[in-house]
This record gives C-alpha cells, structure tokens and sequence, in this order.
C-alpha cells in the first residue's frame, strides 16, 4: 500500500529543516508550589490532573494557610522543562488553583519531617542517642525497647538518618514530603 | 421572593436567557420538574423532552455550537449523569459551552450507595471544564451563576452542577437574588494579546516568503471569523482550516486551500509542509492535524494565538506564542499592519501562488463520476447544491464525516458541526435538534453512516414530538466504513467486525416513528430523490443513500507520516 506514497520532496528543499515536537531533553526534579481555593474535590482535581497526564508525583502535601479559604500544595515531580512549563499550564487552567510557582527556578528552602520507629536493645540506646543529637532529632515517645523519633531536614539528611539506622529493628517509617519557600523577601500569597 | 431550590434553579436558568432546556426526568430531580411545571406559563425555559440522556447532552451542544449560547441539560442522578457522560465528554473536547445540572441523592446519604446514587462530580471531573457539588439551597443561585460564567469565557467548556434532592426540596423557601456579576479571584481569562507579542508576529507574518495560515474551532468559538477574512485578504496569503474551524473562513475563497491534515486537501498539506511561516489562528495542533511531529512544518517559524495557555507549545514548539482572545487579538493584529510601512513581499508570494496552483492541479478530490454506483462524494456534492450551500450540517463520524467536511463548502461559521475532538459517533441526529430548534426556519442536514445513526437512533421520537424537520442523509455502505478503510490498508484487508450486517429498513424505521423515508440506489435517481426530500420542508425526512461500499476517504495521510507522505486515490496515483 505504501506505493501509493508520494514523496515528492527530498528531504532540506528549503534548507536546514527546524525540529519539532516536545523537547526529550533530561527529566529534573522540580518543587511546584500551588495555592488553592479550600474546597471540596481540589485536591483530587490536582491529583486527577497528574494521573489523566501522566506526570508523576514523588511527593505531595497540603493544609489550609493562615487564610482558612487558601490551600496550599506542595508537589514534587519530575520532567523536562517542557513537560514542567506543561505542568503548570495545566494546573493554572484548574478553576480553583489560585497561583502556581515553580520553586526550583530559583533559590528556595526546603524542609521535610519524618517520624521514625525503631526497636533498639537496651544496651545501644547510648548510641541511639547520639545519633538522633547529631542529626538533631527527638525522642518523642519510648515504650520498652521501642522509640519513636521526630526529625525534620532536608530528604537527604532524612535518608542518611535512616541509612544510619541500618542494623536496628526499623518498624515505621514515615514522611511528610517536602514543604519549600522560596529564599528572601520573594513569597506565594493570594 | 421566597422560592424553593427547584424554582431558584428555573428562575437562575431564566435570568441565564435560556431558551431551552435538554433533559429528562428522574427521582432525584422532582421538586425540579415539579418547579418547571409550576413556572412554565412564567417565562421557563422550554424544555425539550429527549430518549436518552445522551440526545439531551448532544442537542444541547447541537444548540450552543449553531448559537454560541450555552447549551442547557437537566438529568437526574445515576443513569441519567453516567447516560450523560458521553455527550459531556464531546463536549468538552471541543471546547463547547454547556451548563449540565444533573440531580444527585439526599445530602444526608450521600457515600452510602443509595439508590441511583454516583459520584457524579467524581465520574465527571476529568471530561468537564468545572463541576460543582450543591448540597444547600442558598447555594444554588451563586453557584449556577459560576457555572454560566466559567462555561461561556475563556476557553469554553461544559460545567457540571450536582444539586443533592433536599437542596430542591419545596417546603424550604428561601429569599432569591440572582448575583448580577460573578468575579473569581482564581479564574482570569486573558483580554488580548500581549502588544509586543503582536508587534513580533506582525513583523514576522510580514518577512514570510512562504507564509502558510492555519485556522481552528477557536475561531468560530471566539467569533473571530470577521477579522480573520479581513486579515487574510489584507496579506493575500493561502488559508487551511482543521475539520473543527470549517466555515471560519469562506471555503469559495479562492485563498482557501481546502482542510488539512488526515484527510485534508494535496494542497494544504503541501503548503503547511513547505511553508516558512505558519500562523496557528485558535488551532490546538491536533495528531489527526499535523500528522507525525517529527516531519510538522519542517521549515516553519511558528505564530500561535490561543486563549488557552496550556494550548500553546504542547505539542509543538511555537516561536512567537499569543495568549489571548481570537477576536481580540486579530483585531489588535490588523492595528498593528495599519501602523507598520512594510508590505508582504509581493514577488515572493507569487511565487509560493504558483507552487500552490501546481498542487492543485492534482485534483485530490477527483472521484468517479461515472459510476454506476452512487459515490458518497457525489452525493454531498448535490446536497450542496440543493441547499445552496446555506444549510446547517451536522455530521456522526465515519468516513461519511469526511467526505462531508471534504465536499460540502462550508461559507459562514457555526453552520458545520460535528464531533472533531471525541468523534462521537450517535452525535449528528442529537445535535441536528439543537440547530433546528435555535433556527427553526433553516435547513438543517445531519450526514451519517448506517453504523452512527443506529447510536442515537431513539431520538426520532423526539424529532417527531417537537416536529423538527431535520433531513438525515444516511451513506449507507453497509460498513462500519471508516474502520474497514483502514482495516483494507493496514490490516490486509481483514474485516473484522467492520461489516454492517442484519440491517433495519431505514424507510420503514423513518414510518414506524411517524416520519417519511425515502430509499435511492441508482445514481440517476440522486438529485430528484434529493430534491424531494427537502421540498418537505415541514417533515423529517430519512433519506438512506445506498452507496459504493468500496470508497475511501482520500488523500490520507497515514498515521505515524509526514504532510508530505500523502496517500491519493489510486488511479491518481500517476498524476503531477
Ligand atoms: C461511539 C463510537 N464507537 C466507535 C467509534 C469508532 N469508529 C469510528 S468511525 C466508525 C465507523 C462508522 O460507521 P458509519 O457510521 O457507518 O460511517 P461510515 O464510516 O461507514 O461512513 C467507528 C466504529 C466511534 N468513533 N465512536
Ligand atoms: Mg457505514
């Protein structure tokens, strides 16, 4: 059937030809952060959003702000500068999504908190100890052998904690995902 | 004004300037029908009585894509929103204003699987603009106010409101004001294009030596047909249309190249492959459109207007991106061409005119006349020429859609309307009840398959109900034809599921729902058969056109090629 193609054009007739199509360029982490209105099924709009397009969400979190009316969402995703430009195209088309910032483009704070429970013997708590001053954590509740650990930071301090718990009982993890803000006077209001 | 939920919702809808409402009646929304029944000789809106909710959804947007006014659904809970989906979906791929109130269960069961219970504005959320959930009834006015704003500006869209059944319910009265303006501090269209922007697409428009102007839905959706015509006669530069923009531009104008992309014209498809410049004028740079992206207008500098953002640079990358509104922005466009001193490079564009008339000279629609079969070309053809090429045209999907958009000139926008973005079939007959009722006085066409029309075939009776004298024109090929073209090129010929078999008799189907069925199979007896057909002008008419089972669509491109790897009729194949 292909017989019945002409192509008549040999390949740069008018010179260099332009590429096309969205850029496969290298995939970067991103920070997006979105204020909301604080209403019922925003949050699965966002998530709907992210499935129906495939983008893929490393983390997510969300609260009311100060304005009991505003949400605000912390996202980490992935992607070209193509696929992030779309990204928050996307999520300025939602009708409750306020504002939308990028955080990555410029210099930004970024902070994480992890509960942790581990099951360490009687005679390494010495050592426990120090790890959770070192990382400047807390113990926030023990029953027997069982300590449970609040530690806030970056994800690589949270994951060097963890890392470091290697060897011990470790019986609960858990993350927030990152909250960020942008660095300065610079801030995401209504 | 004390008024219950169901009478704010009539009297919102009124305050709307609706003319009709397209719906069906269930549980959940009583207090509502009751209220419509109480207010009709109180200037409620007309509601017309569809067969399935899906009709209600199409007719709906039959009406809003022929007026530019939002279309209007009333269904109940459960099987009346999901009946719905299917139209809401179209809807919104198209970019359609459609405001669909759907009934939902009592608040105080909702999330506990009561009858007929859906998680509408779940179903719903990633095929709708917007959607809503109401559950008290001093939220109705202000939310159903949103709901009209967010359909009709901007990009438009369908917007969906589910109102739980104790939020109509009679005996709560509360006191009514309509909110006169609406503002959301989270939703701001833009109102023109950015003034360097212009300047930059202007000065580029301008350098073309091989300017290329592609138009889209966006352009009848925005009413940017004026402009659009003054701006093209003004530069003297070759036009092409996607399927959805048809009629935004005149197709008689000798400037106009004809449709592009899957099935557009040698020509278009050529010029947009040559081009230097391509202007994207309310075009969302579609797959069935620009063919393979690695071959999309390989020479191109790119100018893209669209309302939407998130439109722009999606697909592929544009050099000079304009967000704003169609209209607004060509207008802007042609202040800014008054202002500059230079002119399109007139010996340049000479010789791009001539390139393009020796692409013409293919004579890519070129089918046989003289068959003893009756071509679906020729029969689109005559329809043309019948109704002088002034009727509205809706359309199902299929190759019969093609060859619609192909033969038929399409010289005013709003007149075409078909399922570009979803390709519904079963939208043509639905919609073509829309058109008739927002112009009672036109002539309004639906062109579908034996395959489409069997999709919505319930709505006859509603043709019959409110007398609308549609005039369906049915290419009966006995095929699911679109499908088997493409299983006989890229299948081998394997026609699995393609063949229509145990047809109804259409005539005597048209009788049986009180309407008039008129059978033709020679090609002499085309016109007169025609030609009687829409001499009834006060009766449906069910025209069932035994065609060519064997005709293709072409040119095509296939998938996965270039604008310039076309496929022509075979026994073209030598020419130019
Ligand atoms: C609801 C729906 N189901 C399936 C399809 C896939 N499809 C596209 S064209 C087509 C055949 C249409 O047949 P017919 O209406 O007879 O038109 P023809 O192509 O023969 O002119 C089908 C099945 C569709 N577009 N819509
Ligand atoms: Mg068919």
């Amino acid at each position: 059937m292909l017989d019945r193609t002409r192509d008549r054009l040999p390949a740069g007739r008018f010179g260099p030809t332009l590429p096309r199509g969205i850029d496969k360029g290298k995939h970067m982490r991103h920070v997006i952060a979105v204020l909301l209105e604080n209403e019922a099924g925003a949050l699965s709009r966002v998530a709907n959003l992210f499935s129906a397009r495939g983008y893929n969400i490393e983390a997510l979190s969300v609260a009311p702000t100060d304005d009991e009316t505003v949400s605000r969402m912390t996202i980490v995703t992935q992607g070209t500068d193509e696929i992030i430009e779309q990204i928050t195209k996307q999520l300025n088309k939602l009708i409750d999504v306020i504002r939308v910032i990028d955080l990555t483009e410029s210099a930004h704070i970024e902070r994480e908190m992890m509960l942790v429970k581990v099951a360490v013997p009687r005679e390494e708590n010495g050592r426990l100890g120090q790890l959770v001053e070192i990382f400047r954590g807390h113990v926030i509740d023990v029953a027997g052998d069982t300590y449970t650990i609040e530690l806030t930071g970056t994800g690589t301090k949270l994951d060097a904690f963890v890392d470091n718990l290697q060897g011990y009982d470790l019986i609960e993890v858990v993350r927030s995902g990152p909250l960020a803000i942008a660095r300065g006077g610079r801030a995401l209001r209504v | 004004m004390q008024l219950s939920g169901g009478e704010i919702l009539i009297e919102c809808l009124k305050r709307e300037g609706v003319e009709f409402i397209f719906g069906y009646p269930g549980g959940a929304v009583l207090h509502i029908y009751d209220a419509l029944f109480r207010m009709q000789d109180d200037g409620a809106p007309r509601h017309i009585l569809v067969r399935h909710e899906q009709g209600a959804t199409h007719a709906a947007d039959g009406y809003a894509r022929a007026t530019g006014k939002p279309g209007v659904v009333l269904v109940t809970s459960g099987p009346g929103v999901t009946n719905a989906v299917t139209g809401i979906a179209t809807a919104y791929m198209d970019s359609i204003p459609m405001v669909v109130i759907s009934g939902q269960v009592p608040s105080s069961v909702i999330g506990s699987d009561a009858f007929q219970e859906v998680d509408a504005t779940g179903i719903t959320r990633p095929c709708v603009k917007h959607n809503f959930l109401v559950k008290r009834v001093e939220d109705i006015a202000p939310t159903v106010k949103k709901a009209f704003h967010i359909a009709t500006t901007g990009r438009p869209g369908p917007v969906l409101v589910d109102i739980t059944k104790d939020a109509t319910d009679p005996r709560v009265k509360i006191p009514f004001e309509y909110p006169e303006t609406i503002s959301l501090r989270s939703y701001k269209p833009a109102e023109a294009g950015h003034p360097g922007q212009i300047k930059r697409a202007v000065e580029l428009l301008l350098a073309a030596k091989r300017p290329m102007i592609y138009t889209g839905g966006g352009v009848v959706l925005g009413e940017g047909s004026e402009p659009l015509r003054a701006l093209v006669r003004r530069l003297g530069y070759p036009i092409t249309s996607t399927l959805m923009g048809l009629g935004a531009y005149p197709a008689t104008d000798r400037q106009f190249l004809g449709m592009l992309g899957m099935h557009g014209t040698y020509e278009a498809n050529m010029a947009m492959h040559e081009c230097d410049v391509l202007f994207a004028v309310g075009a969302r740079f579609d797959d069935r459109v620009t063919g393979n992206l690695e071959h999309f207008c390989p020479y191109a500098k790119i100018i893209h207007i669209d309302i939407d953002p998130s439109s722009i640079s999606k697909n592929v990358k544009v050099d000079v991106p304009i967000v704003g509104p169609v209209k607004r922005v060509l207008e802007q466009m042609l202040e800014q061409l008054d202002k500059t001193r230079r002119k399109p490079d007139e010996k340049a564009l000479a010789a791009w005119w001539q390139q393009i008339e020796e692409w013409k000279k293919v004579d890519c629609l070129h089918y046989d006349r003289d068959s003893k079969k009756i071509k679906p070309q020729a029969v689109i053809e005559a329809l043309y020429r019948i109704t002088e090429g002034r009727a509205y045209v809706t359309s199902d999907v299929g190759q019969h859609q093609m060859w619609a958009a192909q033969f038929y000139k399409f010289d005013e926008p709003r007149r075409w309307i078909n399922s570009g973005g979803l390709g519904t079939m079963g939208f043509g007959l639905p919609a073509a009840m829309g058109v008739q009722l927002a112009h009672p006085d036109a002539t309004v066409v639906c062109i579908t398959g034996e395959g489409s029309i069997q999709m919505c075939i319930q709505e006859l009776s509603t043709c019959l109900q409110y007398r609308l004298p549609v005039k369906i024109v049915s290419l009966n090929n006995r095929y699911l034809g679109m499908v088997r073209q493409w299983q006989e090129m890229f299948y081998e010929g394997r026609y699995s599921m393609s063949y229509m078999d145990a047809l109804p008799d259409f005539v005597k189907l048209a009788e049986a729902y009180g309407h008039v069925g008129l059978r033709v199979e020679d090609p002499k007896d085309l016109e007169k058969t025609l030609q009687d057909a829409f001499a009834m002008k006060d009766r449906l008419v069910f025209l069932d056109v035994i065609t060519d089972p064997t005709e293709n669509v072409y040119p095509m491109i296939a998938q996965g090629k270039g604008h310039h790897e076309m496929h022509l009729a075979p026994e073209e194949r030598e020419l130019a």
